[in-house]
């Protein structure tokens, strides 16, 4: 692969990476708040498969990078400044109420699930292989979003109405998922990932098709185009230093 | 090449006795987290295929592989994580299966690929082994367990989960 292929890949994996690592942090912070147990059972198991496959997309970048695959990812996840994190704004917003959370992971599951199913035919067999492997854990995660979004957007007028609410303000910030990244079009020529408009357009299948199915109304709006994923919330900072606090107390300790 | 069989076996031998942290009654050939075992340019290499990507016990299983290969006097180990064919609870061997349900865990059903058929199935009850039983919780203590209820012996179970 050539050297600006192999850096454009190693960005795009890890703005992957930055996704599932920040939704994940969120998702950890339902850990003992969430409404039942085993919501709260629920979501850190969410927080920890969406570590992991964050670790997954971490390590493949740095052997694209020619970095050490065990200490790469530390080093981005502690010792990078909010500044340089490339996850959409969506991730990073604060959980708001459960609808809000819930919304919010249906609808980055749903987009996992495409995403996955095409970088599952990757030219870069490794990443390939990685692809099909986490979408089998994924099926968990939209069955069981999917199952929430239902029970939400079908129950009292009350929680339609928490849904309504969360998905309007959701729905254009998810669209960032589907933002063409630098250097994408030469990757996508080389069979390396698959084009961002045509993720879009199968995702925005899925999602109208459960969404309007559960008498949900997909906002109509101004869907311009996206920001980029350089573009962050001030939420996005407070949630770093806390994520990098412990770490940064003593840099180099074992633990 | 015939003289390093019976170390293939020793080395089999002390993977089996590496347990999973988190059920400690199953051992990780048991799983089928160990896809190969061989010599390659003087260096033993362990072919290791994640099960949960994010399970933290993974870190733990592969730590206790390095110290027992290090008993066995093993100077030079790598284990190689491979995600190709990707892990699946079919590999669970039938002794494996057994374990699991007398530690009180279903056993994954067998679904030979069919993922999203077998996740409508109801789980066997471990302790009665009636299927009249219900899905509380795709999630539960560790990221391989679903939590169930059966009705007819009205307890709560786990299952390990399909994969």
């Amino acid at each position: 692969m050539k050297a600006e292929l192999r850096e454009s890949l190693a960005n795009y994996l890890t703005a992957l990476g930055d996704d599932e690592l920040i939704l994940a942090h969120r998702d950890s912070e339902w850990t003992g708040h969430a409404p039942i147990l085993e919501e709260d059972i629920a979501f850190a198991n969410l927080a920890l498969d969406e570590l992991g496959h964050a670790s997954a997309w971490y390590r493949l970048a740095a052997e694209l990078l020619d970095e050490d695959p065990d200490r790469h990812p530390d080093q981005l996840v502690f010792w990078r400044p909010a500044t340089e994190f490339r996850n959409v704004r969506m991730v990073e917003l604060p959980n708001g109420d459960w609808a809000f959370s819930m919304l919010r992971q249906y609808l980055f599951d749903a987009a996992e699930d495409v995403r996955l199913a095409a970088l599952a035919a990757s030219q870069h067999s490794v990443l390939a292989q990685a692809a099909a492997k986490l979408r089998t854990e994924e099926l968990y995660h939209l069955r069981h979003t999917r199952a929430w979004v239902r029970r939400l957007g079908l129950g009292t007028a009350e929680s339609n109405r928490k849904m309504q609410a969360a998905l309007d303000l959701l729905y254009p910030n998810a669209l960032q998922l589907f933002a063409e990244s630098a250097g994408e079009l030469e990757l996508a020529q080389a069979g390396l990932v698959p084009r961002s408009d045509g993720l879009l357009s199968a995702w925005v299948a899925l999602v109208t098709g459960d969404l309007t199915g559960c008498n949900l109304r997909i906002p109509d709006g101004n869907l311009s185009k996206p920001a980029g994923r350089s573009e962050h919330t001030p939420h996005l900072e407070r949630l770093v230093a806390e994520m990098q606090e412990v770490a940064r107390l003593e840099a180099g300790a074992a633990w | 090449m015939t003289g390093q069989i019976p170390n293939l076996d020793r080395v089999w031998q002390a993977l089996e006795e590496v347990k999973d942290p988190e059920i400690p009654v199953i051992s990780i050939v048991e799983l089928g987290l160990i896809r190969q075992v061989g010599y390659a340019d003087g260096r033993l290499l362990i072919t290791f295929s994640p099960s949960f990507i994010g399970c933290p016990a993974l870190d733990v299983m592969k730590r206790e592989v390095r110290l027992r290969l290090q008993e066995l006097g093993e100077g030079s180990v790598e284990i190689k994580t491979v995600f190709s064919p990707p892990w699946t609870s079919d590999w669970i061997t039938p002794a494996g299966r057994e374990k699991l349900r007398g530690f009180g865990l279903a056993p994954p059903p067998r679904h030979g690929g069919d993922l999203t058929a077998v996740l409508q199935q109801a789980a066997r009850c471990p302790y009665c082994d009636s299927q009249a039983t219900e899905l509380k919780n795709s999630f539960g203590s560790t990221p391989c367990r679903s939590i169930f209820f059966c009705t007819s012996c009205v307890q709560p179970f786990e299952q390990f989960k399909p994969l």
